[in-house]
């Protein structure tokens, strides 16, 4: 435990000053004249990621790592003018997130009126930040898009949830905003002013996992050289958010079991628990209750998590929210990387509202960051979309010719083929496709393989590759 | 002789804490990671994230140690195969001596601790 000095003649026993602290539901950095780190409290530590053993005696700016701290340190500012400065900036954490904050500093004055240090509080305005025009979109909640049936009954359903202190369990594919829903729930609810923590359960080794969950005291086990308070603490009033439960280590599930019991967590090697007040979302994209079924997941777990489950629907099974989420890209990276572009030309939108989009919105998203990037115009064409979206639309285009050309033979009694084997079929036509496309390369290249590989728009180890692959002589 | 670039943005003497804040950044050339064959500074006409990450690639950078950058920036860097070492703090001398000896890590802080003018 760190000694800190205690505060005195306050109340007939001295009081602990670290802890209290810790209660106040702010991030608070005290520093010394030379503005290095002094102290920090459990809010600082939840919303930056340093603790007072990283960050003691460390120039403050390498600390709180504020847009303010390099263009104008409000600390040198307060010195200047004498006076408590306060000003929004954004920092960024230890997680790489990049956070809107209020900063405001003083001084700080000994007992005879000496200025001797500084003392900041951070106030985390994520949930207090107004949305950006571009995210003011009918439809919404929070930042989450769609006018689908499905995502209707998700947004009537979230507001409540979110005024609720029940643990949600978030599923869905990939992509289909599951960390979004977390944050919008968080932001949305009462314990939006606290702070909202988030652990990859996939991300880690389980001995590691376990550490960073429920924190160590010094000395619990070999390079164990200070107390870690651990992601469940540093929620405290808070949110956690743990995303890819489905990847916990069974021996973790049955310590979150625990603690999902009788709120108390036991930092390895810990003699006192702590009772942390926190709501617990989960997310994951595996079949739960498969994985109970064979083993993998505790069932009294998923009960416990399962009080109220949000599943998001994948984007295909949203056919009416594509154009309204392509728009909303759109507007949103020709806003930012201020270029002029109006729309979507027919041939892309056409190709853009068939393509299957396995990646959900995050593969939508980035095909719109790409297309705007590329286009030059003030439309973007097909030919500005990514080139594996336009081989999926050609190989579509071909299997349905293919199919158009195959009905005469169904009718002259051949048997259809079965349903299963046409995603093989279709790239089985793709592939002789492409295998004839070299092969006519070659012949107008006489042979040469670099200025084929010029006509066909591929490198000369892509089209080694592939005359190997087709076994091209 | 393996040429290897390693680029460092800079506030005078220290590592920028900002990634994206970035208005110098230094470029040291060394063969086989140890002698420095080349070094030169680039100034920025402003601070951007995105006109950082295409001076590195332009400049052919194998490693980056910088402070704090965004998660956008780190995974388009490593995808770009360039190493980073981000979180670092202290002299960027200290850092490049470090990232020699392969005793650099990232989240490293270089600096000597004090507080009121005594070593801590």
């Amino acid at each position: 435990m760190h000694s800190f000095p205690e505060i005195h003649q306050l109340l007939s026993s001295p009081l602990d000053f670290a802890h209290i602290l810790d209660e106040i539901p702010l991030g608070i950095l005290l520093m010394d004249k030379d503005l290095r780190v002094v102290h920090l409290n459990r809010f600082f530590q939840a919303l930056t990621g340093f603790s007072l053993d990283m960050a003691k005696g460390v120039p403050c700016k390498n600390i709180l790592r504020s847009s303010a701290c390099i263009i104008n340190c409000p600390v040198l500012a307060t010195h200047r003018k004498n006076r408590s400065i306060s000003c929004t900036s954004d920092i960024i954490n230890t997680d790489r997130q990049k956070l809107p904050v209020r900063i405001t500093t003083a001084q700080v004055m000994d007992t005879q009126g000496h200025f001797t240090g500084y003392m900041e509080t951070i106030e985390d305005l994520r949930s207090s930040t107004p949305n950006d025009p571009e995210k003011n979109v009918a439809y919404s909640f929070a930042n989450i898009i769609g006018r689908s049936r499905k995502m209707e009954m998700i947004f009537q359903t979230l507001p409540m949830l979110a005024q609720s202190d029940a643990s949600i369990l978030i599923t869905g594919e990939t992509g289909t905003g599951k960390d979004l829903v977390a944050e919008a729930v968080h932001q949305t609810s009462g314990r939006a002013g606290g702070p909202f923590i988030k652990i990859n359960c996939g991300a880690l080794p389980a001995t590691l996992l376990e550490s960073e969950i429920f924190g160590h005291m010094k000395g619990a086990f070999t390079g164990a050289v200070e107390n870690k308070p651990g992601r469940f603490k540093l929620a405290h009033n808070g949110t956690i958010f743990l995303t890819e439960i489905g990847d916990l280590p069974l021996p973790l599930q049955v310590k979150l079991l625990t603690f999902l019991d009788d709120r108390i967590i036991y930092p390895l090697g810990a003699t006192k628990g702590f009772n942390a007040n926190v709501r617990i979302i989960a997310a994951t994209h595996r079949d739960l209750e498969y994985m109970v079924s064979i083993g993998k997941f505790r069932k009294d777990l998923l009960f416990r998590l399962n009080v109220a489950r949000v599943h998001l629907p994948p984007l295909r099974e949203r056919d009416a929210d594509i154009r309204l989420l392509l728009d909303h890209f759109l507007n949103y990276y020709t806003k930012k990387q201020d270029k002029k572009i109006n729309g979507l030309s027919e041939p892309a939108l056409s190709v853009l509202l068939t393509y299957p989009y396995e990646g959900n919105i995050r593969e939508l998203k980035n095909i719109m960051e790409y297309a705007v990037n590329v286009a030059q115009g003030n439309r973007i064409e097909a030919d500005n979309l990514p080139a594996y979206i336009l081989d999926h639309e050609r190989v579509q285009r071909i299997s349905k010719i293919a199919a158009v050309e195959d009905v005469p033979k169904i009718q002259s009694g051949e048997p259809p083929s079965s349903a299963p084997e046409q995603p093989h079929k279709i790239e089985q036509t793709w592939s002789s496709v492409q295998r004839q496309m070299i092969i006519d390369a070659l012949r107008t290249s006489r042979g040469k393989k670099s200025k084929a590989a010029q006509i066909l728009g591929m490198s000369r180890s892509t089209l080694w590759r592939k005359i190997k692959a087709y076994q091209i002589e | 002789m393996t040429l290897h670039k390693v680029a460092i943005p800079i506030l005078g003497e220290e590592i920028v804490p900002r990634f994206d804040l970035t208005t110098e950044v230094i470029i040291l050339t060394t063969v086989n990671s140890f002698d420095i064959q080349d070094k030169k500074i680039i100034v920025l006409p402003r601070s951007s994230s995105d006109e950082l990450c295409h001076t590195l690639l332009a400049q052919e950078i194998n490693t980056l140690i910088c402070g704090a950058i965004e998660d956008e920036y780190y995974e388009f860097l490593k995808w770009k195969k360039i190493k980073v070492f981000d979180g670092v703090s202290g002299t960027w001398t200290h850092a490049f001596k470090r990232w020699q000896t392969q005793t650099l890590n990232p989240g490293d802080i270089l600096f000597t601790r004090m507080v009121e003018g005594n070593l801590i």
